[in-house]
């Protein structure tokens, strides 16, 4: 499939440090609007840090990233959320002095857009439950996900990193992580994930890009997973 | 005219409401430093100076532009808070990623440049500041007499802890605190401006000590040594409630006047102490401090 629109991300030449040390070295690929894109690579190959780079959350970054024609690389984190990009980091990020309802409604909304509650509830039901419960971290590791998911549907945001949503997950949560991921999709939200399990990302995404020592080595579409998946045993060592 | 265990009501009640009056301050000025350091973890040891500041620019503005307590009560924290957030911008946004210990030694040396200033430009001894004719007189409640002014004290500082309270618990802004003293990086990148609030919050920890400076002159003097005089027993009340604790620092602020005033009725000798000896027990049996949470 041939897509000729402009992507609604765009990164060129990533490179990105924390401290002395150098993560990215140079890192290049783009997302388009309402595609869900997953990257595949070890631990340490980079995923985490390029969804932070995107974000702006790293010690100091160089090259490209482009979001809806706008160059970010030169803007705070604040004004990258501003933008339309939202984060649902790998240790999800819920508050402990924070109560639940706290937790969801804590992220602003940035542009108009943005899920309802009442349609967040409708994706995850188990947290209208827990909205009075008084402490966020107080949750199951389940219904922390959805938490660290649902509080940014609301704002607007219509780029979504969502890093390794099922990390640590009983396969019941994964699968319903999945259902949801389609169901964003549908509403139109362009994802941007990390994950180790690609049997799990091979249920929601359209492409593949694969990460080793801060850079792509690889990308292929889901149509021609079945034909990589002898390469990406090798990559992943699995 | 009672007694209760053998002590005069008036002496008892007396000693109770000076007790009350220093808890006013202490929970103000710990509330600031509690706020201050939840969100900065900076230990601000310039807080008694700026306490100090709100007392001289009150009792500055009555004597140049002969503007009285009221507004004074408004302008000078204003003022003082605004020199706060320039002193957070020029100094202490260097050493967030830096041990405590320096933050606590610029505030420090800051604390003496401010004093050493006043003292020069004021002299040290202490300067009156009359009490505001809507407060003067006061009430006798027949058990004890009650100044007008002390009561007002007492009242406005807990309204103020209390809004401040409210503010920090209860509202959006202040999950935004809350949630930015446990994980800035990901409030930013939610989209709220962190550095912003955190300078901020600066000049709001650093205006309440400005306003509890501008209540204190007409009870204390104005002199340059008042805020560092204060201080110390602010600091052993703050490791009481537990650093950063905002219900602990309110809590423990009035409860520690109270039981210092009557320390002072029971057992006079012990009344410069007791609060240092509580501080002792309290490190030895709850090192985080009643309030605390774990460190």
């Amino acid at each position: 499939m041939l897509d000729t629109t402009t992507p609604l991300l765009t990164i060129k030449q990533l490179q990105a440090w924390y401290g002395e040390s150098h993560i990215l070295h140079g890192v290049d690929f783009d997302v388009h609007e309402g595609e869900v894109v997953t990257l595949l690579g070890r631990n340490g190959a980079g995923k985490t840090t390029t969804l932070k780079s995107i974000m702006g959350m790293v010690g100091q970054r160089t090259g490209s990233v482009r979001f809806e024609g706008r160059e970010l690389i030169a803007s705070a984190a604040n004004q990258i959320a501003r933008a339309g990009i939202a984060i649902c980091p790998e240790e999800r990020g819920i508050f402990a002095s924070l109560s639940v309802e706290e937790n969801l409604l804590l992220p602003p909304v940035v542009k108009p857009g943005g899920l309802t509650l009442d349609q967040i509830f409708e994706l995850f039901p188990n947290l209208k439950e827990r909205l009075g419960s008084s402490q966020g971290t107080k949750l199951s590791g389940g219904e922390q996900q959805m938490l660290a998911i649902g509080r940014i549907l609301r704002t607007g945001a219509r780029l979504l990193l969502l890093d390794e949503p099922t990390e640590g997950l009983a396969p019941v949560i994964i699968q319903q992580i999945g259902k949801t991921i389609r169901a964003l999709k549908e509403k139109g939200f362009t994802i941007l994930l990390v994950e180790q399990n690609f049997r799990f990302a091979s249920t929601v995404a359209d492409r593949y890009y694969v990460m080793e020592h801060g850079r792509i080595i690889d990308q292929f579409s889901n149509a021609e997973l079945d034909a990589n998946v002898e390469k990406l045993h090798d990559y992943l060592g699995v | 005219m009672f007694e209760i265990f053998g002590i005069p009501s008036n002496a008892l009640f007396g000693q109770l409401l000076i007790g009350l009056i220093n808890g006013s301050f202490y929970a103000l000025l710990s509330l600031g430093l509690a706020v201050i350091f939840g969100m900065l973890n900076i230990i601000n040891f310039s807080h008694g100076a700026q306490y100090m500041m709100g007392a001289f620019a009150a009792y500055l503005m009555l004597k140049y532009s002969g503007l009285g307590y009221w507004p004074a009560l408004i302008i000078a924290p204003l003022l003082v808070g605004i020199t706060g957030v320039i002193v957070e911008r020029l100094f202490l946004q260097w050493l967030y990623k830096l041990d405590h210990l320096y933050g606590l030694l610029l505030t420090f040396g800051l604390a003496l440049i401010i004093e050493g200033v006043a003292r020069n430009q004021l002299g040290s001894a202490g300067l009156p500041y009359v009490v505001p004719d809507e407060l003067r007189g006061g009430q006798n409640l027949g058990f004890m007499f009650l100044p007008n002014y002390r009561a007002w004290v007492i009242v406005a500082s807990l309204t103020i802890c209390i809004a401040t309270w409210f503010i920090i618990e209860r509202t959006r802004l202040g999950a935004y605190l809350r949630a930015a003293t446990e994980n800035p990086a990901l409030v930013r990148a939610f989209g709220i401006n962190v550095p912003r609030i955190i300078t901020l919050t600066y000049g709001f920890g650093v205006a309440l000590a400005a306003f509890a400076g501008v209540m204190a002159a007409p009870i204390y003097n104005v002199s340059p040594q008042m805020g560092s005089e204060l201080i110390i027993v602010v600091f052993a009340v703050v490791v009481i409630g537990g650093m950063g604790s905002i219900l602990g620092a309110i809590v423990t602020g009035f409860g520690l006047g109270v039981v210092e005033g009557l320390t002072k009725v029971f057992f006079p000798e012990a009344s410069n102490t007791v609060i240092f000896v509580i501080m002792a027990i309290v490190l030895l049996v709850r090192p985080a401090g009643l309030f605390g949470r774990r460190a």
